[in-house]
């Protein structure tokens, strides 16, 4: 289909503030009057605190308050505190102190004398299964916040002595599903492998710290925050700070960084709420350092796994036998375990699968979705063995995957525990034409030749994650001078997709794009209720709810221009921001029509509004009533099946074997994202997480001394994510030709989380690939490690151990 | 953890005699900065606090590359960046400008001086997280223990303190034979590089010649031009191609006859133990011999000899033996 819109290269309205700096961050606000926070943060990965003592920080000029656990009301079970006097991971916040100056609230947390009692700790899940295991939390150590409560499990010292140390127990799980006969699977494969893995747990480190800043006002919470999501922020913060959504005024305007963590509202983000309450109203400023955000700022969840995969002799994968354990930190967590079923299963469509996991409390900080959550990790765990397979069956790599890969738009796939139908799937033609575009055919040539103390490989990876949903609201306004307002919900994360998915009101209208203007940034922006921008789902969602506005936008106009003209709304057609009779003759301006829709109120101003709207978009219209043509819809177009996120990706690399250097030589990304929204953002999708899935790969390291429970890994000068000098300085992107996904009103899906996990599998294969089919089952791959394996020696880690790359 | 520097008194002497003076005043008290970049994380940490910081930024006669006959003097306020690009030190001594080239990031080199990176302290993880430790004045080496992580620590001279050193230029100013003039009480004094560069077994509390609460002042690096000319190699792993510090740093510098015997070479190894290492065998072993692939597998043999890997670092012997090879190896070319 031919757009005026969808797939041009718009200019994001908010870049130039950014790229000049004048962009304002939540802690570049200032108010009259503004006072400032410092936590205190435990030192202990689990304590109790038995004492507090203020008299010296209260002495320090310039103390203002003091904010303790007390005050606030404890979540139970595995709930997150938003200050704690039981902490459960390093750093967590204990107390607060405001001061007129942050100098003087950081001398005053010094200067607080607070007693701790040491209670029994865990960094490693497998150490919290054995038998006589500490528990992460007093009461118990497994919980999820999808499926799993809080409870006790431990395994049997027999389910340990059975697996040995060098593969994973297997006791009771939690999640446990499976289909088709897997016995008679594997006992019909050519081929079975069976490995058991560790991928390393990765702290989001995102660049803005989660620094906060708040002030009342005739009952109202302002505040200004960094979250990835505006609309969906709201309720979130709402109920951490115990008052109604629509009590909530919040600015959101950029974000420096998210990748997951700022999905929605967090605890730390209430602790100015609560401080300036205390203090009247008074504004309170919060900024975290980078050790605090570190502590606070969320981590993708650490796997202990094992797997076992059945292979016919062409490749085609009969069955699927997995089981992982996750690092679910100190709260309830992210459910990635459960996604490394779904994943192997759609990636893959193995003939039979059992998939087993449970998530286990650890007193590290917590743990929360990380671009690809789950998803991610299964690709790095199990695109390395599909090399290992393809050389032991005698088949290229590349025709492996292809003998499994989901394609023809995913007729017949199925994803998960129950086989779920999905919406569109093209991963074999991701396969087919990123291959050529990629010249895999000639590049395979040289792959595994050494030059000198180099060995050339070539790798392919593959990911996926669930990429939409549905029924959430769109809200658009055509103001008398003819403008279009675009009100949209979702985040400025970096991804500009909150454009990307407002232009389609656009394209439904037929507007002019220098007609139009995003109305984002908070609540004074009214927004409608959107899904959080996370989970690659902006793109297929609300590109439905600007669709859905769109239309009611455009059924207003027809009809107003039937009012105005005589006729039916069928005798009327937009044309050039017109409504134009379609037998010629009369027309009526859309800046007309809105003078008119502010005359007729009702449905044509905003005045009255669909019952089923969200309370927060009918707020929004509600304001904006009278101001123009106010259109809001709730959508409500057909959904059926998983909207699977897809992609591949192709990579050339040269290892070296005296110094572990891997030196990425070429590569290409190639997502199944249906329709285009806008071919420059792609692209920087497409490479950027490139980068981040180099540095999820083999290099971003988290480490914790066992010992003391704590970590080493604060700065990112110690968690190494790449550098410029780290990636190649050209990387291709492309898309999936002839994909349209039909469940979306303009073709389209999103892809940020697979084309990152498809980066860093396709890395790990080619690891695989140069040391002639080894597989390390290990997440990240640094340097000792393939140091070590070149030169004989066996891994400093024993197999199963966490925390230690 | 709170990123918030304690309150300090700022002194910022224009002249080497009031920096000299300042620092005999204010000993124990008092901390040199030049370029921040390992004294602004000890402060934000809250880790180290002295009272008074003495800024050498405005001391001028701390800058400089000066050609002094003999030797080159290299005044420690010259940054990184100045020194790898240096058309003197390039020429003369390219394994101090590659090293320096290769230190940190481009913006860190920018800032940071020579003196501060052969002055900056260790980064050890449990040092730096404030643990109590022999380094810290303590009883305890929490980086040596059945359990500790150590990834990044010694394999040589353990002595209590597994340690190492974090300088890149460190085991270039080794192999150059530099010298380090110290400042102290009024009163100049020429320390040899294998002397400036202090092991656990000497003073466990510090990793150099200067001793902070006596009032002692880097003043100048100078570099004989015996090794002026000669070949010369550095190369560094680390995880990351920038803003790291190495797993395994390695400098050379050698004479090579016309014939292509190798006459004297000298060669270091940095982050393998507290001070650069010497790789006395390598240089033994190679005088009179001509690089080829039979001399790379006796030096790979002997360049790590006598390592003893703690729980997470043996990598680093065959690592070490890969860069002493690949050193001996540019000799062939």
């Amino acid at each position: 289909m031919s757009y005026k819109i969808i797939g041009k290269d718009l200019t994001p309205p908010d870049i130039e503030a950014k790229v000049t700096g004048k962009a304002r961050y939540a802690e570049d606000f200032r108010a009259d009057g503004m006072v400032f926070v410092k936590v205190l943060s435990s030192p202990m990965p689990h304590a109790k605190v038995t004492g507090v003592e203020l008299s010296k920080a209260k002495q320090v000029p310039g103390f203002v308050g003091v904010l303790t656990a007390d005050e606030l009301k404890q979540p139970k079970d595995a709930g997150h505190a938003i200050l704690s006097n039981t902490p459960a991971f390093v750093g967590q916040p204990i107390l607060a102190i405001a001061a007129e100056t942050e100098q003087a609230a950081a001398e005053a947390v010094e200067l607080v004398d607070v007693s701790l009692e040491p209670l029994p700790f865990v960094v490693d899940p497998l150490e919290s299964l054995k038998p006589d295991g500490p528990d992460a939390l007093d009461g118990g150590n497994v919980a999820n916040r999808r499926g799993v409560k809080f409870q006790k499990i431990k395994w049997s010292g027999k389910d340990f002595a059975l697996a040995g140390d060098d593969s994973l127990p297997k006791g009771e799980a939690p999640i446990d599903w499976s289909w088709g006969d897997l016995d008679a699977k594997f006992k019909e494969s050519d081929l079975v492998l069976e490995e058991t893995f560790v991928s390393s747990a990765n702290a989001h480190h995102a660049l803005e710290p989660r620094s906060a800043a708040a002030y009342w006002e005739n009952g109202k919470l302002h505040l200004w925050g960094s979250t990835q999501s505006s609309s969906f922020a709201v309720p979130s913060l709402a109920k951490y700070v115990g008052i109604e959504p629509k009590d909530v005024v919040m600015v959101s305007e950029f974000c420096g960084g998210g990748f997951g963590g700022k999905g929605y509202a967090y605890p730390v983000m209430a602790i100015p709420a609560f401080m300036s309450k205390k203090l009247g109203g008074r504004p309170v400023m919060m900024r975290m350092s980078r050790a605090e955000e570190f502590y606070n700022g969320s981590a993708r969840a650490g796997f202990q796994g094992w797997v076992k995969v059945g292979f016919g002799k062409n490749g085609r994968i009969k069955a699927i036998d997995a089981f992982v354990v996750q690092d679910n930190g100190p709260t309830a967590g992210f459910w990635d375990f459960q996604n490394f079923g779904d994943a192997s299963s759609i990636v893959f469509q193995p003939e039979a699968m059992r998939y087993r996991g449970i998530p286990v409390l650890t007193n590290t900080p917590p743990k929360g979705p990380q671009r690809g959550p789950g998803e991610n990790q299964t690709a790095n765990i199990m695109e390395p063995i599909m090399n290992k397979a393809a050389r032991k069956l005698g088949i290229d790599p590349l025709d492996l995957r292809l003998a499994n890969s989901p394609g023809d738009g995913g007729k017949n796939a199925i994803v998960g525990a129950k086989q779920s139908p999905v919406t569109s799937a093209y991963l074999k033609e991701a396969l087919e034409q990123g291959a050529k575009a990629f010249g895999y055919a000639e590049k395979k040539k040289n792959s595994g030749k050494r030059n000198g103390s180099k060995i050339r490989a070539v790798g392919i990876g593959q990911a996926y994650h669930s990429a939409g949903a549905a029924g959430f609201d769109g809200l658009v306004r055509i103001t008398p001078d003819g403008v279009l307002h675009i009100h949209t919900g979702v985040g400025n994360l970096g991804t500009y997709s909150y454009m990307d998915t407002a232009r389609v009101a656009a394209e439904v209208l037929g507007y002019n794009w220098d007609h139009c203007v995003i109305e984002r940034g908070g609540t004074k922006a009214n927004m409608p209720w959107n899904l959080g921008q996370f989970g690659s789902n902006t793109s297929f969602t609300m590109t439905r709810t600007n669709f859905a506005a769109g239309t009611a936008c455009k059924n207003l106009l027809l009809e107003i221009g039937a009012q105005s003209m005589g006729g039916s709304p069928d005798d009327y057609e937009l044309k050039d921001e017109m409504v134009v009779a379609k037998s010629g003759g009369g027309s009526m301006s859309f800046a007309d029509a809105a003078k008119r829709a502010i005359e007729l109120g009702g449905k044509f101003s905003g005045a009255e509004l669909d019952e089923e709207l969200n309370p927060m978009t009918k707020a929004s219209a509600k304001a904006l009533a009278g101001t123009g043509l106010v259109a809001a819809a709730k959508d409500k177009l057909p959904k059926k099946g998983t909207v699977p996120g897809l992609a591949a990706a192709f990579i050339e690399i040269d290892l070296d074997v005296e110094t572990g250097r891997v030196e990425i030589l070429d590569y290409l990304g190639i997502p199944d994202v249906g329709t285009v929204l806008h071919p420059k953002g792609l692209a920087a999708q497409v490479r950027g997480a490139a980068v981040m899935g180099f540095g999820l790969a083999a290099l971003e390291r988290i480490v914790y001394d066992p010992e003391y429970g704590r970590p080493q890994i604060r700065g990112l000068y110690q968690a190494k994510p790449p550098s410029w000098l780290d990636v190649p300085s050209a990387m291709k992107s492309v898309y999936v030709e002839g994909a349209i996904d039909p469940q979306n009103p303009v073709g389209a899906k999103g892809v940020g989380e697979p084309i990152q996990g498809a980066a860093s599998s396709a890395y790990l294969a080619a690891i695989t690939e140069a040391l002639d089919g080894h597989t390390f089952n290990r997440v990240p791959v640094v340097a000792d490690m393939i140091i070590n394996h070149v030169n004989g020696l066996s891994q400093s880690h024993k197999p199963l151990q966490v925390n230690c790359q | 953890m709170t990123d918030m520097m304690h309150i300090f008194e700022m002194l910022q002497p224009t002249s080497l005699d009031e920096a000299v003076a300042l620092l005999d005043k204010h000993g124990k008290d008092g901390w040199v900065i030049a370029g921040g970049k390992d004294s602004l994380d000890w402060f934000k940490d809250r880790v180290k606090k002295p009272e008074y910081l003495i800024d050498i930024s405005g001391v001028k006669e701390l800058y400089g590359i000066q050609d002094k006959g003999d030797h080159i003097a290299i005044g420690p306020m010259v940054t990184l960046t100045d020194l790898s690009q240096n058309k003197l030190v390039r020429d003369l001594f390219p394994v101090l400008a590659d090293a320096a080239g290769r230190v940190a990031s481009p913006q860190i080199r920018n800032v940071g001086t020579i003196g501060g990176n052969i002055c900056q302290d260790t980064r050890c993880a449990y040092y730096r997280d404030g643990f109590p430790c022999y380094r810290a004045g303590g009883n305890t080496c929490y980086a040596n223990t059945p359990t500790a992580m150590n990834r990044e620590h010694t394999l040589f001279e353990a002595k209590r303190c597994v340690a190492v050193t974090p300088s890149d230029t460190a085991p270039a100013l080794s192999v150059l034979d530099a010298q380090m003039v110290i400042a102290r009480d009024g009163k100049l004094r020429t320390v040899g590089v294998d002397d400036f560069f202090v092991g656990p077994e000497i003073d466990i509390e510090r990793m150099t010649a200067v001793e902070r609460d006596k009032g002692d002042l880097l003043v100048q690096i100078k570099i004989p031009k015996t090794w002026a000319g000669s070949r010369q190699y550095f190369e560094k792993v680390a995880d990351r191609q920038v803003w790291d510090f190495a797993l395994v740093n390695v400098a050379m510098a050698a004479k090579v006859g016309a014939d292509g015997s190798i006459e004297a070479m000298q060669i270091a190894c940095g982050a393998v133990q507290c001070t650069p290492r010497r790789l006395k065998d390598v240089e033994s072993l190679v005088v009179g011999e001509k690089a080829n692939a039979d001399l790379e597998k006796l030096v790979e043999r002997v360049a790590a000899r006598g390592a003893k890997p703690l729980n997470y670092n043996q990598f680093k012997a065959p690592l070490m033996s890969q860069l002493a090879k690949r050193a001996v190896r540019s000799l062939s070319a």
